[in-house]
């Protein structure tokens, strides 16, 4: 009776410090986004790992299925222009 | 987007990117038997972080200097953290932490057997560090390279925090080892119970270890249990001389031929006592779970009601 | 009487931090004892380092405290007797249920905070040391007990109910906080910590506010009990102090 309904899940991302983007560390339950960033400060800074919170709403995310990992993903293995190493340049200059 | 793969064709793919050394992620297709597993597992150590803060907790008021009162609040502090890490993990394969906690309090999931030992004195904060947090070590070490991501990105976080544990459990005992004669006895005599509870925590012997087949195929489980027990004992030996402190088994000793410690026969009938629920703190640790979840359902409910009243706020202004 | 750093006694430097080291170490305590029985785990987190902040102030607080007679934290931890004690008699009530813990947190923690600002800005090195980290944990501990009488106060029937009884149960204690020994009174016209008068109308301000935001009412009756900061306590605390030093006094002599 008391698991009626737990407090919704949010996904927890930090800054490890300042020059540096968040990144998601993991999640937590809570009732609220205040307390969603008073929890994730006590779970997951207790070492000095961060200088910034943000907390979202586990039912926020939207995430890419797994199954159209071909379709969103593939393409650009064929687009090796895009990347340094496609062109050739004199090994002897600092390109 | 219509199934394009039979069910035996998606297992073997399945089992394909396993041997590939492909991690699983939550929204992944996995056999059901793989997900079950995984739920099953996440799920007991979870549980046996939560319920193990039980036997250390039990000395957090009584600790002898500020120092170790301290040192031993972090470290229960962050077995709930690991427990909350690990709870995350389950959840993202569909199970609410609510629903497991019932499960727990209701005795459908089982957690470590260790936490049914108690803790008589000082003394056992340091053998559970030195001895209980050895073993988990030995075997979170192994689980950092598990098949499933998230269970796997929890082990390394957990790894890299429990690692002041062991050593802290270590410290207090050299302390006691070479302090008073009071507290050497006290210190041996914790040692004499923990150790053998210790190498049970690895579970039953290859040979009558059922599931660990399949856990290795999966890349679940990495290692096996005898094989971990073996790790963990020949890494103890040197330890326990450095501490001047024995260990309870007059069989223990190097084997030249094998590389490795031999060490006496463990008493699995004492073992599976303690698993079918009739260890010395069984009931305890579960009454006192359920009665921290009974007792804080109305704070859980209070704070969900003024969240309601908030939201109800805001889209009415 | 040797004169301590900006001509505070040692005597009167010892009192201070005696005081607020058994404010910190009895509290410290309490919380602690909420391991294992917290309401969500991630409130056994907060609660465990309420408990830790708390008991590193006390110790930093005792050993200045015990500085000049040559006692570390321990002696001064574990070999006192409870008239010896001189926290206020607020932190060692037992922790009731959650609504009470809150309840204490705030009233402590808002007037600790005031104070740790008043000391941080003070004329003695040590004690401002000690009070420029504990604001910023002061800070903290009042943040997160406010939110959660909020929550209480305005939660459901029985949340609001509980807080009410949490209040009229603890309010008595509140007014101790603001009655200094004479050595706070030397200490503070040293400039070394601030007048309790100033700081009690700031409290009264923020708890006030709080508790009409969270829907509660301040007791009507009179905040008369008195007597930790001269060691007059409660049955209570005999029973804490008890369990803590036990094992310590068991071993004389034995080191940890």
């Amino acid at each position: 009776m008391s698991h009626s309904e737990d407090w919704p899940l949010w996904e927890v991302f930090l800054r490890g410090r300042r020059g540096l983007s968040h990144q998601h560390v993991g999640s937590l339950h809570a009732p609220d986004p205040e307390l969603a960033l008073q929890n994730a400060r006590d779970l997951y800074t207790r070492r000095g790992e961060g200088v910034s919170i943000w907390v979202v709403r586990s039912t926020e995310v939207h995430a890419s299925d797994p199954d159209d990992q071909g379709p969103l993903f593939d393409p650009p293995s064929d687009k090796a222009y895009r990347h340094p190493t496609f062109y050739k340049v004199p090994e002897d200059l600092q390109l | 987007m219509p199934p394009t793969n039979s069910d035996e064709s998606r297992d073997l793919a399945f089992q394909e990117a396993i041997d590939a050394d492909r991690t699983v992620e939550p929204r992944d297709w996995m056999p059901e038997r793989y997900r079950s597993t995984m739920v099953r597992q996440i799920a007991q150590h979870a549980h046996s972080e939560i319920i193990g803060m039980q036997p250390e907790g039990n000395w957090i008021t009584r600790a002898p200097s500020l120092r170790r009162k301290a040192i031993l609040l972090a470290k229960v502090q962050d077995e709930a953290g690991h427990g909350l890490y690990l709870y995350a993990a389950a959840e993202t394969l569909g199970v609410g932490r609510g629903e497991l906690t019932e499960l727990l309090i209701t005795g459908r999931q089982k957690y470590s057997s260790i936490f049914n030992y108690p803790t008589l004195t000082w003394a056992d904060v340091g053998a559970i560090g030195w001895l209980v947090d050895g073993a988990a070590i030995t075997n979170q070490l192994a689980l950092t390279k598990t098949s499933y991501g998230p269970y796997a990105r929890a082990m390394v976080r957990i790894c890299r925090e429990e690692s002041f544990h062991q050593r802290q459990g270590f410290e207090l005992l050299a302390e006691l080892s070479r302090g008073t004669r009071a507290q050497h006895e006290m210190a041996q005599d914790a040692v004499n119970r923990w150790w053998w509870p210790a190498l049970m925590m690895f579970g039953p012997p290859d040979s009558e270890s059922p599931n660990t087949a399949q856990s290795m195929a999966w890349k679940i489980k990495r290692v096996s249990n005898d094989d971990l027990r073996q790790r963990f004992v020949d890494m103890t030996v040197p330890q326990s001389r450095a501490l001047g402190l024995d260990l309870p088994d007059s069989q223990l000793r190097w084997n030249e031929a094998r590389g490795h410690y031999d060490f006496g026969p463990i008493d699995w009938e004492e073992f599976r006592q303690v698993v079918g629920g009739h260890g010395a703190c069984n009931a305890q640790r579960i009454a006192v779970r359920r009665a921290a979840d009974e007792g804080g359902a109305w704070v859980r409910e209070a704070a969900r009601a003024w969240e309601v009243r908030q939201q109800s706020r805001t889209s009415a202004a | 009487m040797t004169a301590g750093v900006a001509g505070l006694s040692v005597v009167d430097l010892r009192e201070v931090a005696l005081g607020l080291g058994d404010d910190c170490l009895v509290l410290s305590h309490r919380l602690a004892e909420w391991t294992t029985h917290a309401p969500e785990l991630e409130e056994e987190m907060a609660l465990a380092n309420l408990a830790l902040d708390l008991l590193g102030q006390a110790r930093s607080l005792l050993t200045l405290a015990g500085e000049a007679d040559g006692r570390d934290e321990d002696q001064l931890a574990y070999w006192r007797d409870d008239r010896d004690f001189r926290n206020l008699l607020l932190l060692e009530q037992p922790n009731g249920d959650f609504a009470v813990t809150m309840t204490r947190q705030v009233l402590f923690s808002t007037f600790q905070e005031l104070l740790y600002r008043g000391m941080a800005a003070g004329t003695e090195p040590r004690l401002a040391a000690i009070a420029a980290k504990g604001v910023m944990e002061a800070r903290y501990h009042v943040e997160h007990a406010r939110l959660w009488v909020q929550r209480l106060g305005r939660g459901t029937e029985e949340s609001h109910r509980r807080m009410g009884q949490a209040l009229d149960l603890l309010w008595p204690y509140t007014q101790e906080l603001f009655k200094p020994t004479e050595s706070w009174s030397r200490a503070a016209d040293q400039g070394a910590v601030p007048p309790l008068s100033s700081i009690e109308e700031p409290w009264r301000h923020s708890i006030e506010s709080l508790m009409v935001d969270s829907g509660l009412e301040i007791p009507g009756f009179p905040a008369w009990q008195s007597g930790g900061r001269l060691g007059r306590h409660s049955e209570h605390l005999g029973h804490l102090l008890a369990e803590m030093q036990h094992l310590h006094r068991s071993h004389p002599n034995a080191s940890w």
